[in-house]
């Protein structure tokens, strides 16, 4: 008989063709989609050229991003992203997307329907793993493994143990996903869960929408995790069928699948958590984290960038002005959700309020370009790293929030509740 | 295979973001990435490494980003190997597709100091300092992921078995 399995090893039981597998087995898995952006792609392109193959395991099961340095930084990312354009007309790869009609690859993926449920993705970008929130595998690898599966359509993994993570209850007006996700990171450290799954389950699930779920995924790699995954649901499927035409396959995880360790977190005592510097995991709550002035505010990222999260962040700002000396910098995650933003007047009020608002690239999230910190600056960010230099200079600092706590915060000028701001 | 050289130490959680910065992303050179590895967190390192020295870390090392960069700039500086309490496994698997020897000893961080001198065996996964006279054994690797170092990285490995007509 099969012994049980979690939702993570089922799904890649059926993509190596096995009727089971079992935590720490090292299978090889057949690919759905494989991921790159104009960091890790040049380098892959130059591993894929050494294998020596005429093609492309399949033209529509690659995916090709110009996020991090584009629209180009310099002239150097520029020749990056001219390698990856020429990489995507020799192979005829289909989802190659142009500056313009591009997003941060996290967001625009899903948004494009190339990930549904039950679905085996690589990505050579750790934060790969937010697709789980569609109820598939996906994770970060590096360069040389996105060559291999480019070229063979499949990849060793070790099937990993996994962490559950019970969700109950609903959490309270502007608390979200990413204090659902910071929460957890200080619960359990940056390498609480490495090598594992994150499996989320609960009555919980059903009361956090899908940006809210993407939000949660995307940083399980934050926890150390090889991904994160949602259990489908009515949510799932009408975002699925609304962005996909794809077939998919609905998994779930046996009653008595074998889990590490359990973690329950009550949604509705949740308070709005900051990851103070250098770490994710070094969290505190708005109201324990006394008086933190800011010079920078970030909206955006793979992480927070989404149409939810410009909705709550403009609504906070709406008739409001950015606090004195502070400046505020808004990216949307994609030009549909940029678009979209356009239509509801949410740029308008950002604008009106004092920020500056970007076209969608990943940007100041790594230290790229576009709101590069100075020595000694600190700022409050969506994003999802807060490392030493993450940013820019060494001695800046970032600390990760909410948009809702970023709203509020570049309001005030310091770190601040939506409540200090609406009363 | 035996590795010689001396160390150099850092702690726990040492992340893709200190090994290599992002703004030096825009090449994938391995000589220019090496000019900068561990920069932000020890800027003298590129002036003090020497071929074939042996970094010593804490627990998650690697974590962050997928950037293939992070082991292709500690290579590249000359570090011929890298022993830590444990690795983030995104790095884990680079250091062994791109060929960076990396094996897990969760004791001998207490015991070193920075410039101590190593010898390591990786067929045997033994590691001896030669400072203290001290040895210690680590973990030896899957046969499978043995296969690929033996192979000379993942994609001659991959290049074999696609040779051979898998599927
Ligand atoms: S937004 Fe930041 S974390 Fe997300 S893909 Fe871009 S650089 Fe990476």
């Amino acid at each position: 008989m099969a012994s049980a399995m979690t939702m993570t090893q089922k799904i890649l039981a059926r993509r190596a063709g096995k009727e089971s597998v079992k935590a720490g087995e090292l299978i090889t898995a057949k690919l759905d989609l494989v991921l790159g952006n104009d960091i890790t792609s040049p380098l892959a392109i130059k591993e894929f050229e050494k294998i020596g193959v005429s093609k492309v395991f399949d033209r529509e099961k690659i995916a090709l991003v110009p996020d991090h340095f584009c629209p180009n930084k310099d002239i150097k990312s520029a020749q990056q992203a001219k390698d990856v354009r020429e990489f995507a007309k020799k192979y005829g790869i289909k989802n190659y997307f142009e500056v313009g009609q591009m997003g941060i690859e996290h967001a625009l993926i899903p948004e494009k329907g190339l990930v549904t449920a039950g679905d085996v993705v690589i990505g050579a970008d750790s934060h790969t793993c937010t697709y789980g929130a569609l109820g598939a595998f996906s994770t970060g690898i590096g360069s040389t493994d996105m060559a291999t599966g480019m070229a063979a359509g499949e990849l060793w993994f070790k099937v990993p143990d996994a962490i559950k993570v019970v969700l109950k209850e609903k959490p309270q007006k502007y608390v979200s996903g990413k204090d659902v996700i910071l929460h957890l990171i200080g619960l359990i450290g940056v390498d609480g869960a490495r090598y594992m799954s994150l499996e989320f389950s609960g009555e919980g699930v059903a009361s956090l929408s899908m940006d809210d779920r993407f939000t949660i995924a995307n940083m399980a790699i934050e926890a150390g995790a090889k991904n994160g995954i949602f259990p489908v649901d009515d949510k799932t499927m009408e975002y699925i069928n609304a962005h996909s035409n794809k077939p998919y396959e609905v998994f779930e995880a046996d009653a008595d699948a074998p889990y590490a360790q359990t973690v329950e977190i009550n949604l509705s005592t949740l308070d709005y958590t900051v990851a103070c510097p250098h770490l994710p995991s070094n969290t505190k709550t708005v109201k324990d984290i006394g008086e933190v002035k800011l010079d920078q505010v970030v909206i955006g990222s793979c992480t927070n960038g989404r149409i939810e999260d410009l909705r709550v962040a403009a609504k906070i700002m709406k008739g409001k002005k950015i606090a004195p000396g502070l400046r505020c910098i808004v990216f949307p995650a994609t030009q549909n959700i940029y678009l979209q933003a356009m239509e509801e007047g949410l740029l308008k009020t950002m604008v009106e309020f004092g920020a500056a608002v970007s076209t969608p690239t990943c940007g100041p999230c790594l230290g790229g370009h576009m709101g590069i910190l100075a020595a000694g600056e600190r700022c409050l960010a969506t994003t999802n790293r807060n490392f030493i230099g993450r940013m820019g200079h060494t001695e800046s600092e970032v600390y990760l929030a909410s948009p809702a706590v970023a709203a509020a915060s570049a309001i005030t000028g310091k770190i601040s509740a939506p409540e200090e701001v609406e009363k | 295979m035996k590795l010689t050289g001396k160390t150099h130490i850092f702690g726990d959680n040492i992340d893709t973001d200190v090994i290599i910065p992002a703004r030096y992303l825009n090449t994938i050179d391995p000589a220019e990435l090496a000019l900068h590895c561990m920069e932000d967190i020890d800027a003298a390192f590129v002036d003090k490494v020497q071929k074939g020295d042996i970094m010593v870390a804490g627990y998650n090392f690697g974590c962050g980003s997928s950037r293939e960069h992070a082991p292709i700039a500690i290579k590249g500086s000359g570090i011929s190997c890298v022993i830590a309490r444990s690795f983030a496994r995104i790095f884990y698997r680079n250091a062994i597709n791109i060929g960076l020897p990396i094996l897990e000893c969760d004791e001998i961080l207490s015991e070193i100091s920075e410039g101590d001198c190593l010898e390591v065996d990786l067929s045997a996964g033994t590691i001896l300092n030669k400072t203290t006279g001290k040895s210690y054994s680590s973990e030896a690797f899957p046969e499978f992921m043995r296969e690929i170092i033996e192979a000379g990285g993942e994609i001659e490995y991959i290049k074999k078995k696609l040779g051979e007509g898998v599927d």
